[in-house]
């Protein structure tokens, strides 16, 4: 095989919680992917289309209802001792620092906290050192002994992102790591991860609602609407040429994206309790309710079939959407 | 040319313990105009919003003058003051799923902001008003009967706008509004908002570091950086090409996608907000500006035009087209 074996596989995976009266939330509902080692991946979508629990599921913090996540060629092992060493090499990065932070804790004392939770206590001070030093915290001694409050917020967001990289992680999901800053900060941030992938080699997954994120760091972006990716591809071409309607959508409501005509959705993603029958994002789908569907001869589709994530004719292969009528 | 309907002159705020917010603002706003603030947290743009409705902590000190149709909303009595708020400007906070009553329904919300303003009104006529003030912000009049957790985020950031126009205000503050929503519900409530402000004719006031947010929404747009303005002018010029270093820096931190000088180049501003109690000499801004030269410590610059409606406070501009 000429290409590489992806660092992590995601295999028709489902996550489903109980609610109440015997209903459940498939939170999600079939997803396929594959993330490059040195990548940076986009997972983009609303609240509650599924990222953040696919994001846990991946770093073994939820089990799969069926599915499965494969590293490095192997399924993942959800024994103690394995998911522990696991989880050592895939660190989460969380969107609002403060609240990430124990604020009585001194920052040296934050970002060695994963080295003793791991037992690697030996040599910590100098990991601690060159953690905060590659966050861009330098110099590292001058920041051991103060307090989260004692410094910025982008500053805090660095604090955070050092005590990822302390343990040496081979992948760091980053779950909105710059909606709750400044805009000022918000470049510093991404720069410091595009830092962090070029010269450390970390793969990194962006869950994010943040087209302009995608625009400023991914290599591809996923776009997840209600437990399912409904669109995959290359940064460029996705956002060049966005397929799904959805994609479309929301790219259209992006400020000052004067491309395409902008399509504000009505109403929120719906409930994945109750997921709609054929095509999922039928009934928000503005192909589907301005009789577009109907002239394309495919509405029966849109509201009995389930469409898959497939090729598209005339793109480059890595673009795949799920819509009936992109073919 | 009308009189303004809000004028501000050489505002300044500084809070109890003698920490400066707002260093001297003065800016007019006519009715039905939309002004957007930008500027990044500490930088004094909450509080000028919290000073014109004089929602400050107590012990703040606050100079200048509000005039709002000429009269001065920091001298008015105890009395007087209540008809200003909420009657002649009100204000729509970020963070909207924590301000409701949960205990309450949310018609019965709508309902009180009226009756406390106008305890004479009979109970068909505040009904009657709660139901259109709904379905003014796409709220079927049906659901006053809700409690606030039936609702998602953008539902309640709904109901927050109907009672920020329950008395018909000639001005709107809007802080943050869209914050803390997701992309598609922010432009569900930003066409919102830009309906309401031009079906009701209102005067909009509406903060964020969003730059690109502001372009959108607004018609005039003033950055600010250590409690002063430093840039002001028509939205789409400012958002387009910044005169002030620091203003292209905030909006050069939205990336215009499909713009290669963005592409895999996040944009960003290195060093942090200055400390307002220990402020720089000469321009704030100089020990993060990457144009600094060592003249720009020596003095502050002044707000001076530098095109047509434009303003710029900085001995160094950049072009612009």
């Amino acid at each position: 095989m000429s290409e590489a074996q992806p660092l992590l596989e995601v295999k028709d995976l489902h996550v489903q919680f109980a609610a109440r009266k015997g209903a459940v939330a498939r939170a999600v509902d079939g997803v396929d992917l594959s993330v490059r080692e040195g990548e940076v991946l986009a997972l983009v979508g609303e609240s509650g289309c599924g990222k953040t629990t696919l994001a846990r599921t991946i770093m073994g913090l939820e089990k799969p209802a069926s599915g499965e996540v494969w590293f490095r060629g192997k399924p993942l092992d959800y024994g103690a001792k394995e998911l522990k060493a696991y989880r050592r090499g895939v660190q989460m990065v969380f969107q609002d620092p403060s609240g990430a932070l124990n604020p009585r804790q001194t920052i040296y004392e934050a970002v060695a906290e994963g080295l003793r939770i791991h037992g690697l206590s030996d040599g910590e001070e100098a990991a601690v050192a060159e953690a905060l030093s590659i966050s861009g915290l330098r110099p590292p001694e001058r920041f051991y002994t103060r307090y989260p409050n004692e410094v910025s917020g982008g500053q805090r967001q660095r604090v955070v992102i050092a005590g990822a990289m302390a343990l040496d992680p081979w992948l760091i999901i980053a779950d909105e790591p710059v909606s709750a800053l400044d805009a000022s900060v918000r470049g510093e941030i991404l720069a410091l991860m595009l830092r962090l992938v070029r010269e450390k080699g970390v793969t990194i997954i962006a869950v994010t609602h943040d087209l302009g994120l995608a625009w400023n760091i991914a290599d591809r972006i996923a776009v997840m609407y209600l437990g399912r990716i409904v669109e995959i591809g290359s940064t460029e071409e996705l956002l060049a040429d966005p397929k799904h309607p959805y994609t479309r959508a929301l790219l259209s409501v992006v400020p000052e994206h004067k491309q395409l005509e902008q399509q504000i959705l009505v109403g929120e993603t719906p409930d994945p309790k109750r997921i709609p029958t054929g095509c999922r994002f039928h009934p928000r789908c503005p192909l589907f309710a301005s009789g577009e569907a109907e002239r394309l001869g495919i509405s029966g589709r849109c509201t009995g079939d389930d469409p898959a994530l497939e090729p598209i004719s005339g793109v480059g292969a890595g673009h795949l959407a799920a819509c009936h009528a992109v073919g | 040319m009308s009189e303004p309907l809000l004028s501000v002159r050489d505002l300044e705020v500084t809070y109890p313990g003698g920490v400066p917010a707002v260093r001297g603002v003065s800016f007019d706003l006519t009715a039905g105009e939309t002004l957007g603030l930008a500027g990044e947290s500490g930088c004094g743009k909450s509080t000028i919003a919290a000073a014109l409705l004089r929602l400050l902590p107590p012990g703040t000190k606050v100079t200048g003058q509000v005039l709002l149709e000429g009269n001065d909303v920091l001298t008015l009595k105890p009395g007087a003051l209540r008809a200003v708020r909420w009657e002649e400007i009100s204000i729509v906070f970020q963070g909207a799923l924590h301000t409701l009553n949960p205990v309450r329904k949310i018609g019965w919300q709508v309902a009180e902001a009226i009756t406390t303003h106008r305890p004479g009104q009979s109970a068909g006529t505040t009904s009657k008003r709660v139901g259109e003030l709904l379905e003014l912000v796409g709220i079927p009049a049906a659901r006053a009967d809700d409690y606030p957790h039936q609702m998602s985020g953008g539902q309640k950031q709904r109901v927050l706008i109907a009672l920020a126009l329950a008395c018909d205000p000639k001005l709107l503050i809007a802080d943050e509004p869209t914050t803390a929503l997701d992309v598609m519900v922010q432009a569900q409530v930003l066409q919102l908002l830009e309906d309401l402000q031009r079906d009701l004719g209102l005067a909009m006031i509406f903060i964020t570091h969003d730059l690109s947010v502001l372009a959108t929404v607004c018609r005039r747009l003033a950055v600010m950086y250590a409690g002063r303005f430093v840039e002001q002018g028509p939205a789409a010029e400012v958002f387009a090409s910044a005169a002030h270093p620091y203003a292209r820096a905030l909006a050069a931190a939205f990336p215009i996608i499909g713009d290669p000088r963005y592409r895999m180049a996040p944009s960003g501003l290195g060093g942090d907000p200055p400390d307002p109690r220990d402020l720089p000499d000469g321009c704030p801004f100089h020990p993060r500006c990457p144009k600094a030269t060592p003249e720009c410590s020596a003095a502050r610059p002044e707000l001076a035009e530098v095109g047509p409606a434009r303003l710029v406070a900085c001995i160094h501009p950049e072009e612009i087209g």
